[in-house]
């Protein structure tokens, strides 16, 4: 049976990690200066975070959180771990930022935007802080569907050599977020069960 | 075993996979003369709207409005599912779309009038089951230039865990504002028609396309997807790995322990932007593939992103049904420190096997193995 041995949860109002709120104390908006405040709280000490946009960042900070839980090793290139991420709204919150450098009449397409017009630079991300070496994909629907994640999971596992997958829900737009990050062990004697139940409840508190 | 059924490619060389590849047989590019938004000439391979329009509607009789991506997409989806012959609306049926920015040229145009949710990806891959009236929740793949391999590798899993009897992959992407402008700033397209692994490379070339294979189960002769598999380089989020790692171990962990001269040859993503191609041979390398020829299709039909692992299988297992290695257009003088195998003539080879690569940005990295079975 597969097990979640830990998750995060990030929304407008709560940061969650192994069901228990961080005590964060927010001084902005949801948004990005949210962002940023985990960021601090979070001590990651990686300045390449402020170069990210606002899906990537997200996402960043839900697996940082999971990760470093988890005492993953960061230094060692590992290729038994993939990152298989879905969300609803693809990369549109940045997509509408490399739209407005295009604009005709004031048009200075920036390459440091338009890299992150792609919703699968989060899962890069990962893997470039963590060096794993594993898949990474991004899938797109509607809406969370826990059902679909399990699919996604079974078809990283289906990958020769994957033992874990850093999985969940990334979306980002207009300064909302809604993310659900769990790692999944293929076999483990920690965490709980990876199922429909446990992950929808996971992902409504 | 899981194989194509069906097949069709909609791009400028043509609206039939037959026409594509008679096209590239006769060694013909659709890569044309073009500006980009500011102005600056470019090279790309460009899809006909008119043509595109007639033959969607004679071939898809629209009852509503539809955009140039999705009738690109439905146009090529409604044709391989002809020739299939499959029931579409069958609840044993699943859709799945390979795009990186569908819709995207909607945001450049505040009042279209087709609704908020059009520019989605999920939308998109609604209308594609919508139009077949198919029950279930189509599933869409965006992973940056390996979509297209990505997408088959889930058909691939949703046919062998049984979740369907047929599956529709269809790739699509056009070349928008946002898309040339976008790779513009990054100073990686080729104003002229592009030369993947020649000396002389300068960048890629966008091109419009849309692609479908119908895939299912039989037995008995034919070509059949083996294996596929998507790694990362876990090293930038925009520039190949200076080792080649996640190819390396894409192709490492779907060739397995076959035999490296068994392999017909390799469709290489080949995009000639200098990075690529040089990453793109080290990795082959490393994996024993030096020997291997190798070839390109980007200068026939330019980067077709979310197109692009959809139709360049499509081309290289109809090359493999004729028994040919194919030229690699645009090709002329060794420009690859190390050297690889590339093919500059049409040869027969009677190998069973052929790898499709891919490789894009966030890192990953894909290798998709198909063999023939007499």
């Amino acid at each position: 049976m597969k097990k979640i041995t830990a998750y995060s949860r990030i929304t407008d109002s709560l940061v969650i990690l192994n069901g228990k709120p961080c005590e964060i104390t927010f001084s902005c908006e949801p948004g990005p200066g949210r962002l940023a405040e985990i960021y601090r709280f979070l001590e990651s000490g990686y300045p390449k975070f402020f170069k990210m946009d606002n899906l990537s960042k997200a996402g960043f900070l839900a697996s940082e959180m999971v990760l470093r839980s988890l005492h993953y090793d960061m230094e060692s290139p590992d290729e038994s771990t993939a990152v298989v991420f879905a969300n609803r709204s693809s990369s549109l919150d940045n997509d509408k930022r490399f739209q407005e450098t295009i604009s005709r009449e004031d048009y200075f397409p920036s390459p440091a935007v338009f890299v992150y017009t792609l919703p699968n630079i989060v899962t890069g991300e990962v893997a470039i802080r963590n060096k794993i070496l594993g898949e990474t994909s991004f899938f797109i629907l509607e809406s969370f569907d826990a059902e679909k994640m399990m699919i996604f999971v079974d078809w990283a596992f289906a990958s020769a050599g994957t033992r874990r997958v850093l999985c969940g829900w990334t979306e980002y737009l207009d300064g909302h977020s809604d993310l659900l990050v769990m790692m999944v062990e293929k076999e483990s004697d920690k965490g709980f069960d990876f199922n429909k139940q446990n992950i929808n409840n996971i992902y409504r508190t | 075993m899981i194989k194509p059924l069906a097949y069709n490619i909609v791009s400028s060389l043509g609206f039939s996979a037959q026409d594509n590849y008679a096209a590239v047989r006769r060694g013909q590019s659709g890569i044309v003369p073009w500006l980009d938004p500011a102005g600056t000439p470019i090279a790309l391979s460009h899809l006909d709207r008119e043509k595109l329009q007639d033959a969607f509607e004679k071939q898809c009789k629209p009852s509503q409005k539809y955009t140039e991506p999705e009738q690109a997409m439905l146009l090529s989806a409604s044709l391989a599912v002809a020739e299939a012959g499959i029931n579409p609306a069958s609840v044993r049926t699943g859709f799945v779309l390979s795009s990186t920015k569908g819709n995207i040229e909607l945001l450049g145009i505040p009042d279209h009038g087709l609704g908020t949710e059009r520019i989605h990806l999920w939308h998109t891959a609604g209308l594609l089951a919508a139009h077949f009236n198919n029950p279930n929740l189509p599933l869409t793949v965006t992973n940056a230039c390996i979509s297209g391999a990505a997408a088959q590798i889930a058909a691939l899993k949703m046919l062998e865990n049984g979740l369907y009897d047929h599956v529709v992959v269809t790739g699509v992407d056009m070349a928008s504002d946002f898309i040339v402008a976008g790779f513009q700033s990054f100073k990686s397209l080729d104003p002229e028609r592009c030369r993947p692994f020649d000396a002389r490379r300068k960048g890629l070339n966008i091109g419009e396309a849309a692609a479908t294979i119908v895939f299912g189960k039989a037995d008995g002769k034919g070509i059949s997807l083996t294996r596929g598999n998507v790694r990362n380089d876990a090293n930038h989020i925009s520039g190949p790995s200076r080792t080649g790692e996640g190819l390396f171990r894409a192709l490492s962990r779907t060739l397995e322990d076959l035999p490296r001269d068994e392999i017909a040859f390799i469709c290489a993503h080949g995009t000639a932007t200098s990075f690529n191609d040089q990453m793109e041979a080290i990795a082959f390398t490393r994996a024993g593939l030096q020997h291997t020829p190798v070839f390109s299709l980007k200068a026939h039909f330019g980067h077709t992103m979310g197109a692009a692992g959809v139709l360049e299988s499509i081309i290289s297992m109809k090359a493999l049904e004729d028994g040919i290695i194919l030229p690699s257009l645009g090709y002329e003088e060794p420009g690859i420190e190390g050297g690889l195998n590339i093919s500059t003539a049409t040869v027969h080879t009677n190998k069973r096997y052929i790898i499709k690569t891919l490789s894009g940005f966030g890192g990953c990295n894909a290798a998709l193995l198909y063999q023939t079975h007499s």
